[in-house]
């Protein structure tokens, strides 16, 4: 563990940008895990308070920004500290993306809610969700302990998600096939297997991220990917 | 490059050969420090140092007051000699040749590696005859030739502008600032191969600062520096390798990106992001 600094206020900043990103990350999940519920339960009241809970997000995410560049200019870090303070700004970014796509999930409970029941896909977005939420946590807690190898197995992990993305896409097509009524549902619900799979993309920069803060390393650029599955421009 | 600065009959000490290295980001050893113990009486100051300084690259000394850092420097080009009672063992090479040789030409030593202080130290004398007074030591130059060297020097420590129409005037009438580059084209005028740096920005305000970082910044493509400063953000901006050093002891020496992004001793970090007990 590092020791403290000489002057103790740099170290209050530190913390308290660490405690803005867990923030952010505790709300980052918790919209997440309601954006689904609210999809699979069409529940309308559910997917409005994801809405309002990105408002939260966006602020404190201006808030990281703007206490990164006053730590920036009055303290000029350098090593571990630069790195945990260039790292918090990243890791923000990351999480206020993860919010938008919970957002944009949720917002799909109204347009598919007229259609009054619920296919089988939704059994296999439901995998992936939970793997993308699973992942989630898991970046969270590396970031939280500074555990650089925690954060490399979430970064090999998102190669599931890939494969779950291409399982999930090849069942919608299917069910679009068989029964051309559910093509405006089965949309919707491909939409929602993007956006998972973009949560999990983001997972991964921020286990990059944390990885570069405790080892000061950059993860390799060619990290193992999903099988190719050619899908229509 | 600041245009003033440039002498307008190229650098003083220059060769096609050491720009080709600069570009092609090759570096060699100009000094190379090995297993140097230094004592002050019984105290030793300096346990078995190991440090290159590369060819035309500016080399960053940091670490807390005492860790000997300056003392290293002395050594590099035997200014302890001055002192009785003080003595270096080991290696300090300077193109192959141990400078730590008893019957080496200290004159010629430090010709060859010059040195500006902390404080600014222009002699009582005028700015012309400030810059002249070393070079005749060294040199028989004409009126002619000693005036072209003189401006060539002021030029290369940027401050001719500043000083051409009063070189008869004092070089203690300058300003802290303009002192510091009144001393350092006085080492450039003596066409050194290493210059060091002892703290040269400490007295001096942020815009004399500035001008200085600048001028090491264009000096290193002539010369081999070495720079010790208490200013961590100064070691960053101004050299390319850095050393830290602690209780006369080598900590690490790697290049300053590495060092001040990732530093891979603890006691590098705890002293760059200011968590000394």
């Amino acid at each position: 563990m590092v020791e403290p600094h000489t002057v103790k206020s740099f170290d209050a900043e530190l913390e308290l940008l660490g405690r803005h990103i867990s923030e952010m990350g505790g709300i980052a999940e918790k919209m997440l895990a309601d954006a689904m519920e609210a999809l699979g339960g069409m529940n309308a009241e559910l997917a409005d308070l994801v809405l309002a809970a990105d408002a939260r997000l966006d602020a404190l995410q201006r808030t990281v920004e703007e206490e990164t560049v006053s730590v920036i200019a009055r303290r000029q870090p350098v090593a571990v500290d630069l790195r945990e303070i260039v790292g918090a700004l990243r890791i923000s970014t990351e999480l206020e993306r993860v919010g938008d796509l919970a957002k944009n999930i949720a917002k799909r409970t109204g347009k598919i809610a007229n259609e009054g029941r619920v296919p089988r896909p939704l059994g296999g977005l439901r995998g992936m969700h939970d793997l993308a939420v699973a992942q989630l946590t898991d970046v969270l807690d590396a970031y939280a302990q500074r555990d650089p190898e925690r954060a490399r197995a979430v970064w090999l992990r998102d190669v599931e998600l890939d494969l779950l993305e291409d399982a999930v896409f090849r069942e919608l097509l299917t069910h679009m096939m068989e029964d051309p009524r559910s093509i405006t549902f089965c949309t919707h619900l491909l939409f929602c297997s993007k956006n998972l799979e973009r949560v999990g993309d983001h997972t991964t920069n921020i286990a990059e991220t944390v990885y570069f803060i405790v080892t000061g390393q950059v993860l390799p650029a060619d990290r193992p990917r999903g099988v190719g599955y050619a899908r229509p421009a | 490059m600041n245009e003033n600065s440039v002498p307008s009959d190229g650098p003083l000490v220059a060769d096609a050969g050491a720009y080709a290295a600069l570009a092609s980001g090759a570096k060699s050893e100009k000094m190379s420090i090995r297993k140097l113990d230094f004592f002050y009486g019984d105290n030793r100051a300096l346990k078995s140092v190991n440090v290159p300084l590369y060819d035309r690259r500016v080399t960053a000394f940091i670490g807390p007051s005492g860790c000997g850092k300056s003392t290293l420097l002395r050594v590099l080009n035997r200014m302890y000699d001055l002192y009785p009672g003080q003595r270096a063992e080991g290696e300090v090479l300077l193109d192959g040749e141990n400078v730590l040789d008893p019957r080496l030409d200290l004159n010629a030593l430090r010709a060859r590696v010059g040195m500006v202080f902390q404080k600014p130290t222009p002699f009582p004398m005028t700015i012309y005859e400030n810059i002249a007074f070393g070079v005749r030591l060294y040199e028989k130059l004409s009126k002619t030739e000693m005036d072209e060297r003189v401006e060539r020097a002021l030029r290369g420590a940027a401050i001719w502008d500043e000083v051409k129409d009063k070189l008869n005037a004092s070089g203690l009438s300058l300003s802290g600032g303009q002192q510091q580059r009144l001393c350092i084209a006085r080492t450039v005028a003596i066409q050194p191969e290493v210059i060091l740096f002892d703290e040269p920005c400490s007295a001096l305000d942020p815009i004399s600062t500035a001008k200085i970082e600048e001028l090491i910044d264009e000096l290193r493509l002539d010369y081999t520096i070495a720079i010790v400063t208490h200013n961590m953000q100064q070691a960053v901006r101004v050299s390319q390798h850095t050393a830290f050093m602690y209780l006369g002891e080598m900590v690490e020496f790697g290049e300053t990106d590495q060092i001040f992004t990732a530093p891979k001793e603890p006691r590098t970090q705890d002293y760059i992001t200011g968590r000394f007990g």
